[in-house]
């Protein structure tokens, strides 16, 4: 864990309120697992903003973070150009529990939960299936970086693009139809859940990765607190630290 | 090199600048950026007699240069905080403050006794959570209830006893008054302000507790009014804090009154501003040729 000031590399505005950012931080790369996040310092705001690692890319020492306009403090990040530095605090929390690469994977993704998932897909390749969920075409996000690396479906809830609808039907169908040896998800908390449900009901393991309104992003203030049945007894744990990827099982929505 | 050290109710600190509970879990989270030997003290995370589960989400919720939280006292209960948390940072050359809240005034008096002999060297009595529906800033609100809530541990206690105040009262000079006649050998303030954040499209409060504690900088300005105000009632040691942020703030505290400081919010973007306060407070003394820390504490002088 490092709290660094990181030149960014290159930056993308994917659309209008989505932007890619690659950083260069070596030290952080190299110790940065797929579903950790990097707590972002804002200039002018008092909390830092907890994103998802998108890649880790070690040869270069670099990360790739994704991010959504959501308020005043993300859309004040969009304002960062090629070469100034970006305030980060990472590699933070627990990440995905990663398989033999040789294992049948899955990852759902909705909106801007897909980025977390992508160092998924490039770690199981041609093992893995992506159901990627957007509202729309407009708001789509990496699908054709998924698509060059593992089995990539698209469902767009207006239809304006691949499959119509939810990611659920899809979903379903690929429990049915194969063996997967795990399935992780990332995205609004109602799709979890019906994702969660389904990959119990299939009797596959399952992880998800959560959030919630972080203070400390290393544990120290208790105020991510999300619910967790543990041996049978419900508990807050916090998304910043035993997080963000929690046992899909053990979520309590 | 200045004399940073100072020394409050007996307890020797190698520096003034403490860490503040509920921002600095039980010690060792940020034990990746700097030793927490560093720091002249650290107030542990809030303790109660049982475990408690703390409020539902959200408890966060940004604010105009500062946050509300209503994180609600989680906390693991003191048995398990004297099995588990606490032999981690036994060793450690750094002052240890338990911080203690209760329902009722011999909850406090329990925690007291069961911290008899663990190895912390201050108790900090947390009579001013905002966010939990018994206890907490109810006795904090009255000299009555300040005064009970001090008996009683101070009856019990081996360690000295800081009573940590709220900020959310109209009199805070007799509320500190009325704890050091009960024999308190401290006062720390000022824990958060209550306030209250609505999402304007959901018309709810941001927070699921509704409403929640206010701290970093934009509290600052009232904590020093009410450090300055309790030092002018008290002779005993008083801690400043809420919303120090910076070397100058904590300088500026100390002139207020206070005897040492304590940083919480500001560790929430920057992990090192306890150990930058101190370089800072360091480096200010000496470009003003001061020898000791201990020789600007309450030296305002006021118009």
């Amino acid at each position: 864990m490092k709290c660094q000031l990181c030149p960014i590399v290159s930056r993308e505005e994917i659309s209008g309120d989505i932007l890619s950012l690659r950083v260069l931080c070596p030290e952080i790369s190299a110790e940065a697992v797929p579903g950790q996040f990097a707590h972002i310092g804002v200039p002018g705001f008092s909390l830092r903003r907890p994103i998802s690692l998108c890649e880790i890319d070690r040869e270069k020492g670099e990360l790739r973070l994704v991010l959504q306009a959501r308020g005043e403090g993300t859309r004040a990040l969009f304002a960062l150009k090629e070469g100034d530095s970006l305030d980060l605090l990472a590699p933070l929390g627990h990440g995905f529990t990663l398989l033999s690469k040789e294992s049948h994977a899955a990852v759902v993704g909705g909106g801007i939960g897909v980025p977390p998932l992508y160092e998924l897909a490039r770690y199981y390749g041609n093992n893995c299936n992506a159901i990627l969920g957007f509202r729309c075409q407009q708001q789509m996000l990496l699908d054709t970086d998924f698509a060059a690396c593992c089995d990539t479906i698209v469902c767009t809830d207006d239809g304006s693009w691949g499959v119509p609808g939810t990611v659920l039907p899809a979903v379903e169908a690929l429990l049915q139809g194969c063996r997967l040896d795990i399935l992780y998800a990332c995205g609004p908390k109602p799709m979890l859940q019906a994702v969660r449900d389904l990959a119990v009901f299939y009797g596959v393991r399952c992880e998800l990765s959560l959030e919630e309104r972080m203070a400390c992003g290393v544990g120290a203030c208790l105020g991510c607190a999300v619910r967790i049945r543990r041996e049978g007894q419900e508990e807050y744990l916090h998304v910043c630290k035993d997080g963000p990827v929690f046992n899909g099982a053990d979520v309590v929505f | 090199m200045a004399d940073l050290s100072v020394k409050i109710a007996g307890i020797p600190f190698k520096n003034p600048v403490i860490a503040a509970s509920g921002c600095y879990g039980f010690g060792l989270e940020y034990e990746d950026f700097y030793p927490l030997e560093r720091l002249g003290g650290v107030s542990l995370k809030g303790l109660t007699l049982e475990k408690r589960p703390g409020n539902p989400p959200p408890r966060i919720a940004e604010t105009p240069a500062g946050m509300l939280n209503s994180v609600g006292l989680q906390n693991p209960g003191v048995d398990d905080f004297l099995d588990k948390e606490l032999p981690k940072i036994a060793g450690q050359d750094v002052v240890r403050i338990a911080n203690i809240a209760g329902k009722t005034a011999e909850d406090y008096r329990e925690l007291a006794l069961r911290l008899q002999e663990a190895p912390v060297d201050l108790l900090e009595v947390n009579i001013s959570c905002p966010n939990v529906r018994e206890g907490g800033a109810a006795f904090g609100a009255s000299c009555e209830g300040a005064a009970a809530v001090t008996r009683a541990v101070r009856q019990a206690a081996r360690q000295p006893v800081i009573v940590k105040l709220s900020p959310n009262v109209t009199d805070i000079a007799s509320i500190a008054k009325a704890v050091e006649s009960e024999g308190a050998d401290g006062i720390s303030l000022i824990n958060t302000l209550l306030g209250m954040r609505i999402d304007i499209e959901r018309r709810r409060p941001v927070l699921h507790n509704n409403t929640g504690g206010l701290s970093g900088p934009a509290i600052f300005p009232v904590a020093v009014r009410m450090v300055w105000q309790a030092a002018r009632a008290v002779s005993i040691p008083v801690i400043g804090l809420g919303g120090i942020a910076s070397a100058e703030d904590a300088i500026e505290m100390m002139m207020a009154g206070a005897s040492a400081v304590q940083v919480g919010e500001a560790c929430f973007h920057d992990p090192y501003a306890p150990v930058k306060i101190i370089e800072g407070m360091n480096a200010w003394l000496d470009s003003h040729q001061i020898e000791r820390i201990s020789d600007i504490t309450g030296t305002v002088q006021p118009w």
